[in-house]
């Protein structure tokens, strides 16, 4: 049997052989499949409305797939396409916090942990960086040291969000997913909160009713390190190299540090991690620990830009910055250089949402359609990597979804983790104890 | 204290009926993280249903009560066809079903906004006349109670007090509600009985607990999760369009106020059991109404408003809820016992 089974790998073509490019292309393929069906809405669109003309429908294709070199439309009404500044230091711009959030994602997903607190994450970095950024006095503390300080503080906040859930989980066993979307919705609030019984907001300006000052007004900006040179009109500052630098990090905290190899053993096993030695309850809030941090961190990111105005009513929703982490993470299948690309691609399509707004009939959650078409699709994505292996090898593959399945659907399981082991050598006898117990009931 | 127990019914109702839609689903296998964004799809469609009906006139304000049963029905069909989105994968696909659900929790709101977008050129889509009240609140005219002298002699000694007014039941419970309240009701009494009281509900829940056992005797798994999921996501459906007639006027704007997560939640608290989630259910309305009227509460109706004089933040009682979950699962989640097999993909090789 086994000399069948590397038999077949000998045969499966060499290219596919490489795990890294099967999981680039099975990325490829959901990105592509997800085009496709924000495609697919489009024409239909165009079709059933009338509204809509066909060659309008066609122009919102266009502007889906190359939006992000869209500009603008010539005397006679066409699209034109070209170099265009303006959208690519914008990209880069909205791809810093995105990328910060893919980061947390991803090393959550490590640990074999859910981070969908993201959103609270970024909320609470928010409240500290600005909070920093517009209370200490820039008259008597040089700026650099304030955007330094915010950052960390920023970072802190999201630390200390992401560790509760984390400890929820790790010593009272509840299910982190939903721990994650009460501290959001918390967090949410306690924002809310704190600003409107705060001096920092807006009151200077007429339409800015319920924003906060820019850190600008305290003369605290990221440094623009001459990319606005290059991208001039752009949003574009120094963030994106702190981003990259980040992920730089937690790619070599992830792979070449005894840290970053315990939070990987605690995530494909806890009890094989446990049982070398390893913390796995202290693993678990590390991580979650290390997951917020740069979610806050990407919320400073974008406020200290000094161009980003906060609005702080809210608690009727949370920041997309936050959830599209989850995408990005998927995208880059958790590997953090993976995640510049993929962080960078989804502001891309950020981007042609909005050409698309400003140009045509459509409506930019276009966009966001599509990276929910590609999250669905990256959800078996272990499926579509076993079919590019060919046939042969798809049964083993798929015992290797469903055992990873378990591996990360462990953490929403409510048990209590050292019953499981036991739970499942009983699986049987108890099921039977179950069923007489139900027939019973049923024939009362 | 009729307001109370009115505005409690209010918000309780989508949480408990949606809280059953994740039983259904869990009982049989399935986590559905996606009860979010399937309660925003449901009170997209049950919306436009509304509007459409009412801009081709296919029914006028004297059939109202129709209208909102058949709307019922269609947001309810339209929700199970959602959650085939999710079945499909999670069963045949054997995809990371909180992966799954999260997509569909990404994708319902896109959707919607674009579907409200292209249709209305707006963020929001509300009833194309009327609003909910006028039309679908059940009044003292749909009961006949302003003319008491011509009701019948029954309805007479059960609703009207000896004043000539109407009694305490019929002022809380008949005037100024939804019928969709009590038709929720009835749907999570039927539901539940047929959960645990029929063979199709015992083979339901043996799925979620042993899905090998339960496939040795001959049931077949992949169906019963299919009939679990599509159960909860007509549910969830069905419980989204009456979150957005009672809190919203009956207006889609692709949300629904992490209704479905805090669903969720009363579902783990009410640990997978109808009769605790009832429960869980009302005691979390009442703290949604709180947080929502706490400053127009008069509990004694003695003109002091006591909640609003204690000058508490609003803040406050927005996050008590979310606060309080996350409180009540610290102390009672050793004692939660989750279906054991749920967000497990079925496979038959495996032992």
């Amino acid at each position: 049997m086994r000399n069948l089974n590397s038999k077949a790998k000998e045969s499966a073509s060499p290219l596919l052989k490489n795990e890294g490019i099967k999981s680039v292309s099975a990325s490829l393929l959901s990105i592509m499949a997800g085009l496709l069906v924000g495609g697919a809405i489009t024409v239909i669109v165009a079709l059933i409305n009338d509204e809509i003309s066909f060659k309008a429908g066609l122009e919102g294709l266009k502007l889906i797939f190359f939006g992000l070199f869209s500009t603008g439309r010539d005397i006679s009404g066409n699209l034109t396409f070209g170099f265009n500044p303006v959208n690519i230091g914008n990209l880069l711009f909205r791809a810093t916090p995105v990328i910060m959030t893919g980061l947390s994602v991803a090393v959550a997903f490590k640990t074999g942990l859910f981070n969908i607190g993201a959103p609270g994450q970024y909320l609470m970095g928010t409240a500290a960086s600005l909070f920093i950024a517009l209370t200490i006095p820039s008259s008597s503390v040089p700026t650099w040291i304030i955007w330094l300080l915010a950052l960390i503080g920023g970072m802190a906040a999201g630390a200390l969000w992401g560790a509760i859930p984390g400890a929820l989980k790790a010593y009272l066993n509840i299910n982190e997913v939903l721990a994650c979307i009460m501290t959001n919705w918390i967090a949410a609030n306690l924002v809310t909160w704190f600003f409107e019984s705060s001096n920092l907001r807006n009151g200077n300006e007429s339409g800015k009713i319920g924003y906060i000052m820019p850190t600008s007004a305290n003369g605290v900006v990221t440094a623009k390190l001459g990319l606005d040179r290059i991208f001039p009109g752009s949003q574009v500052n120094g963030g994106i190299l702190v981003a990259i630098i980040f992920a730089i990090l937690v790619y070599v905290m992830i792979y070449k540090t005894t840290l970053g190899y315990s939070m990987k053993a605690c995530g494909s096993n806890k009890h094989a991690a446990e049982y070398a030695g390893i913390k796995s309850k202290r693993m678990l809030v590390l991580s979650m620990a290390i997951a917020g941090a740069l979610s806050g961190g990407g919320a400073s990111l974008y406020y200290l830009s000094g161009n980003t105005e906060f609005f702080h009513a809210t608690y009727q929703s949370l920041p997309a910055e936050g959830f599209n982490g989850i995408p990005i993470a998927l995208l880059a299948a958790n590997n953090p250089i993976g995640v510049i690309f993929s962080g960078l691609f989804m502001s891309m399509l950020n981007i042609a949402g909005q050409q698309l707004k400003n140009l045509t009939a459509y409506n930019e959650y276009i966009t966001d359609i599509i990276i929910a078409a590609i999250v669905y699709l990256s959800a078996f994505s272990l499926v579509i990597k076993a079919l590019l292996s060919g046939l042969h090898k798809r049964k083993s593959a798929v015992a290797v979804a469903t055992r990873k399945g378990n591996s990360t659907t462990a953490g929403v399981q409510t048990h209590a983790d050292e019953e499981i082991i036991e739970e499942i050598n009983n699986g049987v006898k108890n099921a039977e104890i179950d069923f007489s117990e139900d027939k019973r009931e049923g024939e009362e | 204290m009729e307001f109370l127990i009115q505005q409690t019914l209010i918000y309780a109702v989508p949480l408990l009926i949606v809280a059953l839609a994740g039983v259904f689903a869990e009982r049989s296998g399935i986590i559905n993280l996606a009860l979010e964004g399937i309660m925003i799809f449901g009170a997209f469609t049950g919306v436009l249903f509304i509007h459409i009906m009412q801009k081709n006139e296919a029914f006028m304000k004297e059939q109202a009560q129709t209208l909102l049963v058949l709307t019922m029905l269609a947001s309810a069909a339209l929700g199970a066809v959602f959650s085939l989105l999710l079945s499909f994968s999670a069963v045949n696909l054997k995809s990371d079903q909180t992966i799954t659900g999260t997509a569909l929790n990404l994708l319902a709101p896109a959707l919607v906004l674009f579907l409200i977008n292209v249709i209305a050129n707006q963020n929001v889509l509300s009833m194309f006349s009327g609003d909910a009240a006028s039309w679908f609140m059940l009044k003292k005219s749909t009961f006949g109670f302003d003319d008491i002298e011509s009701l019948n002699p029954l309805a007479r000694l059960l609703f009207i007090n000896s004043d000539g007014e109407m009694n305490f039941f019929a002022r809380t419970f008949l005037v100024k509600n939804y019928l969709t309240t009590y038709i929720c009701i009835a749907v999570f009494v039927v539901l539940s009985i047929i959960l645990y009281k029929t063979k199709f509900g015992l083979r339901l829940r043996s799925c979620g607990e042993n899905p090998q056992a339960a496939d040795s005797l001959g049931i077949s798994v992949h169906k019963m999760r299919y009939s679990g999921t599509t159960i909860s996501g007509a549910l969830a459906g069905m419980g989204g369009f009456v979150f957005a007639l009672t809190t919203a006027n009956a207006s889609a704007s692709g949300d629904v106020a992490g209704f479905g997560f805090l669903a969720l939640a009363v579902m783990i608290f009410g640990n997978w059991n109808p009769g605790t989630i009832a429960l869980t259910a009302f005691l979390f309305g009442l703290f949604k109404c709180i947080a929502a009227a706490y400053s127009t509460i008069d509990l004694n109706g003695d003109g002091v408003y006591l909640l609003k004089e204690l000058g508490i933040s609003t803040n406050f009682y927005r996050m008590l809820p979310y606060l309080i979950t996350l409180l009540v699962l610290a102390f009672t989640s050793k004692k939660s016992r989750a279906p054991k097999a749920e967000g497990i993909p079925y496979d038959k090789g495996v032992r």
